[in-house]
């Protein structure tokens, strides 16, 4: 079945432009990140999803605006994808008063209510409930809504994980249980956490629809997503989209790590010649779609763009420590 | 004046709840029980037949995970009140209470609210022994962002759930077992009871007494015995764990100069030592003698009645203890004792005794 829009050359080739740039821009982003890093005024540690782009851009493609997510530790993508405001995320890594959180949560507690972007929890599988809550809500106030919650590999062994699939699936929720599989729990590969067999049977069991999906590939990504969403809307319930990944950087923080024996570099070498970025560049520009003019012209511009950002996010103050016992209690 | 109408405690809880859904679509009931035939010891009963299933919402056994959903519908503008038949099931889910439920409003600088009610119940008596039996109201007094309530009275637990239930912040109610059984002159219709504080149960100068829960029926009881023995107790009902106010507390015991604390958890680490360490910390040096606690001894409920006989504190206990403090002589302390516990010799100790079910 494929129910991906019918949509005209022109329109395709804009849509094609704006997933590209949307990969292209979170990839920037996260590349100055690690870039200033250790300049040490980003203290806070961050969980880099380079080498992940295909699936947050993808997936939140396939999104309306007043669509929501909720995502765990690993969140720029996410927030980026969905329309977070960079600005604010660059103050919270910064610790600033104009951060989302104002200084509250840093890297991993992104949100951007304004974007639909619910929270970002860091803690394995806590986030996936409240993201089911949010699509309670939707059902229980009859608002057409989605929510995606965004899921790692690790998340899947959660008991949270599975409680969570089983009330989506009984009340029929339109939510989507979101599974990048990047290999690895930290520094665990995933065939000494699970037994064999594909992820996507863990939707067997609650009767749940579920797609297998090349998670470096946005268009796939986007498709499966929206067959997904399709469902969601029409009161079929939950999906369980399982999309093969893989993350570029350290667990946490701006470096590589494939020095220090978890994973060999042949596998790491594999996967970057599978970036989602660049093999979607190439199959733009074979496409005719996108020249090496345009390329270099989004890049300035993204560039400029980013710069801007953590301008704004270095100049932005410290949020005034007299606050700091503001809104335990609502 | 019209004669009030006496309901009990459980009663109590239903028709707040029942009031509560009337004025508020987004409020909605969730628990494992809520909408089976015995209703949550009744406090549930009916809700289901008047406000459908999509509002009082049967679970399937997933204690964590249902009470992420409820945060993240609460998140999203409804207010569910979630049950637990027995507090030691909230165990499952203190990941998202410790972690969500209480850290969202201000991890999200006050963009985000909670408002959430997570009811459970202390168990005690006929041998449930050491998995349902616990008061364990310290483990979730300890974080901030969560408010920690345990009324005494069929009228606190009326009006302190009804405003549990519109507080913008997630807040945990904590109803013994016993105390559901207990009369009290309720008055009818929306008529909440703010989370501030302590209530004042007896006027007294000679020693502060502040007790909690159930206790707070057996403190009662115990305070009546000493009035007539011409030592006049200060009682407070904490009512509010969390957030703590002292500031009555405080302004009695620079009165009395003594302090006795009668809690239903354990002794270490428990509600009386955060009070006696609070108020040492503001008036110390006007204290006549050192203050007591009474609560849990240090080892798990025991199932046997035997060995449970000595768990709890009851009327003469608590009574001896105060009496104790005030400087009583051994001889009116033994008498206070025996006079409490020949009242008492007709029933077990392991069922609730009929003198604590009121009207209070």
């Amino acid at each position: 079945m494929n129910t991906a829009p019918q949509i005209n050359q022109p329109q395709q080739a804009a849509f094609s432009h704006d997933l590209y740039r949307a990969m292209l821009r979170i990839r920037l982003i996260e590349e100055e990140i690690a870039a200033r890093y250790s300049e040490q005024e980003m203290r806070c540690p961050v969980h880099l999803s380079i080498g992940q782009e295909a699936t947050a851009v993808g997936a939140c493609a396939a999104l309306r605006r007043n669509d929501q997510i909720i995502s765990s530790h690993r969140s720029h993508g996410h927030y980026l994808a969905k329309g977070g405001d960079l600005k604010a995320m660059l103050a919270e890594i910064y610790g600033r008063v104009d951060g989302c959180c104002g200084g509250r949560g840093g890297s991993m507690h992104l949100f951007d209510d304004a974007a639909g972007i619910i929270a970002s929890i860091p803690i394995v599988g806590s986030f996936l409930p409240l993201g089911v809550g949010a699509a309670m809500s939707y059902s229980y106030t009859k608002q057409d809504r989605v929510c995606i919650a965004f899921l790692g590999d690790g998340a899947s062994e959660e008991g949270v994980f599975h409680e969570s699939a089983n009330f989506a699936a009984l009340k029929k929720l339109p939510v989507i249980f979101f599974l990048e599989n990047n290999q690895y729990s930290c520094y665990t590969g995933l065939s000494d956490r699970q037994p064999d067999r594909p992820l996507t049977d863990l939707a067997r069991s609650y009767a749940m629809a579920s797609e297998q999906v090349d998670g470096n590939d946005v268009i796939a990504v986007y498709e499966a997503t929206k067959r997904a969403v399709d469902r969601a809307r029409a009161g079929h319930g939950p999906t369980l989209i399982v999309a093969d990944t893989y993350r570029w950087r350290e667990h946490c923080g701006p470096n590589y790590d494939n020095d220090i024996g978890y994973r060999s570099m042949a596998e790491f070498e594999s996967w970057q010649q599978r970036c989602p970025v660049t093999t979607f560049a190439a199959r733009l520009k074979r496409d005719g779609t996108l020249s090496d003019a345009a390329e270099k012209t989004l890049t300035v511009e993204l560039t400029a763009e980013i710069a801007e950002a953590f301008a704004f996010a270095k100049a932005s103050p410290f949020p005034d420590p007299s606050t700091v016992t503001d809104h335990v209690y609502a | 004046m019209p004669e009030q109408r006496v309901i009990t405690a459980a009663q109590a809880i239903c028709e707040a709840t029942d009031i509560a859904m009337a004025a508020d679509p987004s409020v909605i009931v969730m628990g494992e029980g809520v909408a089976d035939p015995k209703a949550i010891f009744g406090t549930t009963a009916n809700l289901l037949d008047k406000y459908g299933a999509d509002r009082v919402v049967e679970l399937p056994l997933a204690e964590n995970g249902f009470t992420g959903i409820a945060i993240g519908a609460a998140i999203n503008g409804l207010r569910p009140i979630i049950v637990h038949q027995r507090v030691e099931f909230c165990l499952l889910a203190m990941e998202q209470l410790v972690n969500n439920a209480a850290k969202m409003h201000y991890v999200s600088n006050g963009a985000h609210r909670v408002p959430l009610v997570v009811r459970m119940i202390v168990g005690r008596g006929w041998g449930q022994g050491p998995a349902h039996s616990q008061s364990l109201e310290v483990l979730f007094a300890h974080v901030p962002g969560l408010k920690v309530v345990m009324p005494a009275s069929a009228q606190d637990a009326k009006g302190m759930l009804l405003a549990a239930i519109t507080d913008d912040s997630p807040v945990v109610f904590i109803e013994h077992r016993w105390m559901h059984y207990v009369k009290g002159h309720v008055p009818t219709g929306n008529t909440p009871i703010s989370l501030d504080g302590p209530a004042k149960l007896h006027s007294g100068d000679d020693v502060t007494v502040v007790s909690n829960s159930y206790l707070t029926l057996e403190t009662i009881q115990a305070v009546e015995a000493l009035s007539a023995a011409g030592v006049q107790v200060d009682h407070f009902d904490l009512r509010v764990i969390r957030p703590l106010n002292v500031t009555a507390i405080v302004e009695s015991v620079r009165r009395t100069g003594r302090l006795v604390t009668v809690d239903t958890g354990f002794t270490t680490y428990g509600v009386g030592a955060e009070i006696v360490s609070r108020v040492m910390e503001q008036c110390c040096l006007q204290m006549k003698a050192a203050p007591r606690r009474i609560g849990l001894p240090e080892h798990p409920t025991p199932s046997s009645r035997s060995l449970a006989a000595t768990f709890y504190a009851r009327s003469p206990d608590i009574a001896a203890t105060i009496a104790e403090t005030v400087g009583l002589d051994a001889g009116r302390v033994a008498a206070l004792r025996e006079q409490l516990t020949a009242g008492r010799e007709s029933v077990p100790l392991d069922i609730p005794h009929p003198s604590f079910q009121g009207p209070f």
